[in-house]
């Protein structure tokens, strides 16, 4: 591959993540329709949605300030800082440098202020609750992610996320490595909550005092929520993404193969996504942290697994 | 060396002519000598940093133990930055702050502030363990009476006390260590020390005495019960001051001590890196269940305080293992650290000296929608929270990374008890930066968003200029440190370096790739606020001339929403205060409303600290009692007491030739 190649593919990847993210979005309302028995909504939805509400006016609570605009401008712009990072199909990321996953946790907990303080500025007990909710499961999630791009550090050898995420060494799966796929679940788990689908929080509930993520964009309309939907599409592109490197196999070769190839996982990672929605009860609210407890303890697993293994 | 003791000349004559002066004078003399002396002492300090001197001072004084020495070397320059940084940011804030307020206390309370920092400074430049123990003392006395200035209040001068026995009993720790030390090596010259300690047979329990001694003053848990008394009791200015600079004497102190003790075993790092991890934990669980927002604040001081001790240990371990390279990002990023937390820290407790003025409680039940009556405040409050939670490009997040870069190098590098610990650092510092999110929103996000929940924040306003020019200048501190932060690690490596006995070449070579490695950290966060920007632009754009109305917040059609219905600061907490079980110490007063026409009801939530109620009330009760059980020793007679002595010296006399 040439020098220049090197440069463009990660940007061209990052181009097209910019502009599937919507649909993948669609790929999941998809798959719980068919499993339903619906016919669902247009796999494009999520596109028109946001087209149609960066046309719209707004109406601003009169309790807000300027930090009510901070959720979706600074959110986006996070999450958008964020996908930079994110290698895709085994190339690194436009940006790439040792320990860059710790920018990436902390582009996307900048992301998640901004929405905490958004939804604080409305003064509403709902959003509030949301707030508090958010806050509470996204901390415990930390250690889950932080432990898994460990246990892949110590398993691949380095600490940026290229190196984590090169795709498994052909010989892993001949292996039966755990440690990969013990990160991958936990990842998985990450995924469900930092995204907010079930079993942590339903996107699609209609209950206020059930919600999670929904109702902290409550108040939100126009384009202020088109930025929102926008940048909840591309948060959930970036974890499939991650996910996506540590279950991909490296591959040999060709930019074509290979685009394809992570293309159909994180899309598939999306049908996967919808799958546990429709097989799934969503757990009740102080059930969560166990679940994202379990999340570190497979990981930490994985880790000490590694570490033991160096050792002997 | 001559501008540094000019500097603290200044410092102590502006606090003494005050303390003579009467009227206006008098109340100015105080701070601006400590204004001017801290302006100088920090141009001297930049000046020796940047022309990499360091000058020695030994002065004949009349006492028969010890001497007069001063010297500077990287680690006292460093830890002289916040001392002196806040030395001109705090004395601003007290100038506007204390402006209304008696004559009489003001001027001694200016006296005291000045032996606090001119006594924080010597601490650091002491190069005599005597001379470093006076200076220790003097500082350590002076924030009794400056905690203790509103003392009509009986829970300001309960912490006064907190806060007075809690240094002592740190300090009896280090006359322990420094005595011993002494006795080994015939002097207590720093120099004669550094020399004899790597004969002793064990340095070990000079290491624990030091850790004791110095942690306390730090903040470091289990020892920490101090900092959430004493810093809600004292003027916000004087909170800023101890927890970003006074704290930092303890940081030192262990610095020090490992530099002094040369290159100690493994298990010390280890044990820095483990009780560094609980005070982060600890902090964060206690803090994250506080309501009132300077008590929070001062148990973020522990979490911090957790961190930059986790990053000694780490830095300890990895150059134990032989990694270079490892401890120098992760010494480094602790020092940064040290610095960092003065900045922001200062900010927030001026910012919540502003509420408590404006609003007259930092009791965030009470607070809500301070942002659009204090807006300077509130945004400059913003900044510092911001940086607090180490978001990127503000400069927590960079003295972060080193840590965690440092953590994972270790983890990648060293073998297994070592590393794991190292892994185990960093999904704690993980965890940590989750919880410093929630609790910050929950400081932030209650108290100046939303709705005014009291009457008194509906009346809220900003300080005056003089309050927030103080926080400005912090404020720019934060951001400034941040874009400099690739430039900071090489001033900070020879610190470092020193701190972790690291040899002065690797240490070059490592701080010129950690320079690298940060600019390339700080051009992939830029995107974060230009894209931020661009969208805010956007978003206006595109709702210029669209139809914008406004109207109440949707409370689900109800009717009657009252600012009191808002998400409080405990039901904001529980989640996570349930998730920690009994780690965040909240505790219920719950009586449910009972009948068919309920009478009383309630739902009190405190946070009571748990080590102060499960470890030092119990043993100070079992000493007040032993006390109480021994009285009849006291009776009064002279004869008597003369006679117990004889008994005591017969029986000494008897051990002795036995």
């Amino acid at each position: 591959m040439s020098g220049l190649d090197a440069l463009l593919t990660p940007l061209a990847r990052l181009v097209l993540a910019l502009a599937l993210a919507p649909l993948l979005l669609g790929v999941v309302n998809r798959t719980e329709a068919l499993v339903a028995g619906r016919r669902g909504k247009p796999l494009l939805q999520v596109y028109f949605d946001v087209a149609k509400l960066l046309r719209k006016g707004a109406v601003f609570s009169t309790t807000t300030t300027w930090a009510f605009g901070l959720g979706p401008t600074l959110g986006l712009a996070a999450t958008a800082a964020a996908l930079l990072l994110v290698p895709q199909g085994g190339l690194p990321g436009p940006v790439s440098f040792s320990g860059d996953f710790i920018l990436l946790a902390y582009l996307l907990a900048a992301g998640r202020l901004a929405t905490l303080l958004s939804a604080l500025d409305t003064g509403s007990s709902f959003e509030g609750m949301g707030a508090s909710r958010e806050a509470a499961f996204a901390a415990l999630a930390e250690p889950a992610l932080f432990l898994a791009l460990a246990a892949l550090a110590a398993h691949r050898g380095g600490l940026s996320l290229h190196a984590m995420l090169a795709g498994s060494a052909p010989g892993d799966l001949a292996a039966l490595e755990p440690a990969p796929a013990l990160a991958a679940l936990s990842l998985f788990v990450v995924l469900l909550a930092e995204n907010c689908r079930i079993p942590v929080d339903d996107p699609t509930t209609h209950l206020e005092l059930t919600m999670v993520h929904e109702v902290m964009v409550l108040d939100h309309g126009g384009p202020d929520l088109g930025l929102i939907e926008y940048a909840a599409a591309l948060k959930l592109w970036l974890y499939c993404a991650l996910v996506a490197g540590v279950l991909l196999p490296s591959l040999p070769g060709g930019l074509w193969p290979d685009t394809l190839a992570v293309l159909a996982v994180i899309l598939g990672l999306g049908v996967a996504v919808g799958l546990v929605e429709s097989a799934m009860a969503r757990l009740r609210l102080n059930r969560v942290p166990q679940l994202l407890t379990w999340a570190a303890a497979l990981s930490a697993l994985a880790l000490i697994l590694k570490v033991w293994e160096a050792g002997s | 060396m001559e501008l540094f003791l000019c500097a603290l000349v200044l410092i102590l004559a502006g606090g003494s002519l005050g303390l003579v002066l009467r009227g206006r004078t008098g109340r100015l003399a105080g701070p601006l000598g400590i204004l001017a002396g801290s302006g100088l002492g920090l141009v001297a300090v930049l000046r020796l940093l940047a022309r990499q001197e360091y000058p020695r001072l030994d002065l004949a004084w009349g006492l028969p133990v010890g001497s007069f020495s001063l010297g500077f070397d990287p680690l006292t320059l460093l830890f002289l930055l916040p001392c002196f940084g806040l030395g001109l940011a705090c004395p601003l804030y007290g100038l506007g702050a204390l402006a209304h307020e008696p004559e009489r206390k003001v001027r001694s309370h200016w006296f005291f502030f000045s032996l606090l920092v001119a006594g924080l400074a010597l601490v650091a430049v002491a190069r005599d363990g005597f001379c470093f123990l006076l200076a220790w003392e003097v500082m350590s006395l002076s924030p009794f009476f400056l905690v203790s200035f509103a003392d009509e209040k009986l829970e300001v001068r309960e912490a006064a006390w907190t806060y007075l026995v809690a240094s002592h009993l740190g300090v009896l720790a280090l006359v322990a260590m420094f005595a011993w030390l002494a006795g080994a090596a015939g002097s207590t010259h720093f120099d004669a020390l550094a020399w004899a300690a790597p004969q002793l047979a064990h340095t070990w329990p000079l290491f624990l005495l030091a850790l004791a001694g110095f942690g306390a003053k730090a903040g470091l848990a289990p020892l920490h019960v101090w900092l959430p008394e004493a810093h809600p009791a004292a003027p916000s200015h004087v909170s800023a001051f101890m927890s970003g600079a006074l704290i930092t004497a303890g940081m030192y102190g262990v610095a020090r001590i490992l530099v002094l003790l040369g290159p100690g075993p493994a298990w010390w790092g280890g044990l820095l890196l483990g009780l560094g991890l609980l005070s982060a934990l600890l902090g964060l669980a206690q803090g994250l269940a506080q309501g009132q927002m300077k008590r929070l604040l001062a148990y973020s001081s522990v979490e911090n305080a957790g961190i930059v001790f986790l990053g000694l240990g780490a830095a300890h371990l990895a150059a134990r293992g032989g990694l270079a390279p490892a401890a120098l990002l992760a010494a480094a990023g602790a020092l940064l650290h040290v610095l960092n937390h003065a900045l922001f820290k200062g900010l927030l407790f001026l910012g919540a000296g502003a509420v408590l003025h404006g609003a007259g409680t930092v009791e965030i039940s009470s607070l809500g929608g301070l942002l659009k009556r204090m807006p300077r405040t509130g945004a400059l409050f913003l900044a510092g929270t911001a940086a607090l939670a180490a978001l990127p490009p503000f400069n927590g997040f960079f003295s972060e990374l080193l840590i965690y870069l440092g953590l994972g190098q270790a983890g990648m590098g060293l073998r297994s008890a070592g590393s794991l610990a190292a892994w185990g650092g960093m999904a704690g510092l993980a965890l940590a930066g989750g919880l410093a999110l929630a609790a910050l929103a929950k400081a932030f996000g209650l108290a100046f968003l939303g709705e005014p929940r009291t009457p008194a924040a509906t009346r809220a306003h900003d300080p005056g200029r003089a309050e927030l020019a103080a926080m400005l200048l912090l404020a720019l501190g934060c951001a400034g440190m941040g874009l400099a932060a690739p430039w900071l690690v090489t001033v900070l490596a020879p610190a470092a370096a020193q701190v972790a006995h690291l040899p002065g070449m690797a240490a070059l070579d490592a701080a010129r790739d950690a320079q690298s490695l940060l600019r390339t950290v700080l051009v992939a966060a830029l995107p974060l606020p230009v894209l931020g920007l661009f969208l805010w632009a956007l978003r206006r754009r595109l709702l210029a001339g669209r139809p914008v109305g406004s109207s109440p917040t949707w409370d689900c059609g109800y009717a009657r929403p009252a600012a009191t219905m808002q998400y409080g600061p405990a039901s904001f907490a529980d989640p996570l205060a349930s998730a920690l079980g009994p780690a965040s110490g909240i505790q219920h007063d719950l009586a449910r409303p009972q009948g068919l026409f309920p009478r009383r009801a309630w739902h009190r939530v405190a946070a009571p600290d748990l080590v102060l109620d499960a470890v030092f009330r119990p043993a100070f009760g079992a000493a007040l009692w032993a006390a109480e059980h021994l009285k009849w020793l006291q009776h009064g007679r002279i004869p008597l007491y003369v006679l117990s002595i004889l008994a005591a010296l017969v029986a000494v006399l008897a051990w002795v030739l036995a």
